[in-house]
């Protein structure tokens, strides 16, 4: 006789490991995003290699190498955690804060106060 | 009945990819919501859950789809030089709203900001769509998991919500026109 599995049975439960990586990394892509977009914007060398597809201007490169950046860490994570338990209340809370400081460094007043304009 | 390519990619953009995902996201909440707090065994049928998968996975490819045909095409006929003595800048929207302080501000602000902030969008999706593929239900058990999850979920409505209005003002002021013309329909 077939059954329903019961997801709630702890027995079940699969370790937070490959979830905790892929939450951290995000965290951390997003806050690579934030920093890069703000060192494109204040240094011109930054924004001068930054250039990958120069119609697209340092955009392409800040959001290419924030991507490979995330995915790298992602990577490096998930093997280093998979199949662990980690705790997951201190890489949340550092997730988030990456997560906001990115979407700060992205907002040109914020980014204009930071460089001094 | 016309259309120029670049309306026609700016409207598949905005519209297109943009506005669908930004659709989507109220059923991604009640996906993430039903999976993570009502309880399992009503959502537990194995298609079901592939729906919910399905549903998930096309809001990354969506988001990816947005970001990408707005950085690669129409960022760059956003921004595209004007040739020297040029007076008409319709062609030229980034240098039309420079040409002007009643409207630079759309550059210097809602440009500058959209085409950072929307990067955020698909990078936090595809970490939701990866966790809630990953877990499944069992992201019951997991409350830290559901709590980033839903926080990241927000934040990319949030960013989404951002570029696609500051988008939608920018194509008011601004847009991107040029290119071959698309005969839609023949009026008499």
């Amino acid at each position: 006789m077939a059954t329903t599995p019961n997801f709630h049975n702890e027995t079940l439960r699969r370790p937070n490991g490959s979830g905790a990586a892929a939450i951290l990394a995000a965290g951390i892509g997003a806050g690579v995003l934030g920093i890069l977009a703000l060192a494109s914007d204040a240094i011109p060398a930054v924004n001068h290699v930054f250039q990958f597809a120069p119609a697209s201007g340092d955009l392409s490169g800040v959001t290419t190498t924030s991507v490979i950046i995330w995915l790298l860490v992602w990577f490096g994570l998930s093997r280093h955690w998979r199949g662990r338990d980690v705790n997951l209340l201190p890489i949340n809370l550092a997730a988030l804060a990456l997560l906001a400081a990115g979407l700060l460094l992205t907002f040109p007043p914020f980014m204009d106060l930071l460089e001094g304009k | 009945m016309e259309i120029s390519l670049r309306d026609l990619v700016t409207v598949l953009h905005g519209m297109g990819f943009g506005t669908l995902f930004m659709m989507a996201f109220s059923g991604a909440i009640g996906v993430i919501y039903v999976t993570a707090f009502v309880g399992v065994q009503p959502i537990a049928q194995r298609a079901t859950t592939l729906m919910f998968r399905f549903y998930l996975v096309s809001m990354v490819v969506l988001s990816w789809l947005t970001v990408l045909s707005g950085t690669y095409l129409i960022y760059p006929w956003y921004r595209a030089k004007p040739p020297a003595g040029t007076t008409d800048l319709s062609l030229y929207p980034r240098s039309l709203l420079l040409s002007s302080p009643r409207t630079s501000g759309w550059h210097d602000l809602g440009m500058e900001w959209k085409e950072h902030i929307a990067w955020f969008t698909p990078i936090a999706m595809t970490m939701v769509a990866y966790v809630f593929i990953k877990y499944g239900p069992q992201i019951a058990l997991h409350r830290q998991l559901r709590n980033a999850v839903l926080g990241f979920t927000a934040a990319a409505f949030f960013a989404t919500a951002v570029a696609g209005g500051v988008g939608a003002f920018l194509n008011k002021n601004a847009p991107v026109r040029g290119g071959a013309q698309i005969i839609l329909y023949r009026g008499e």
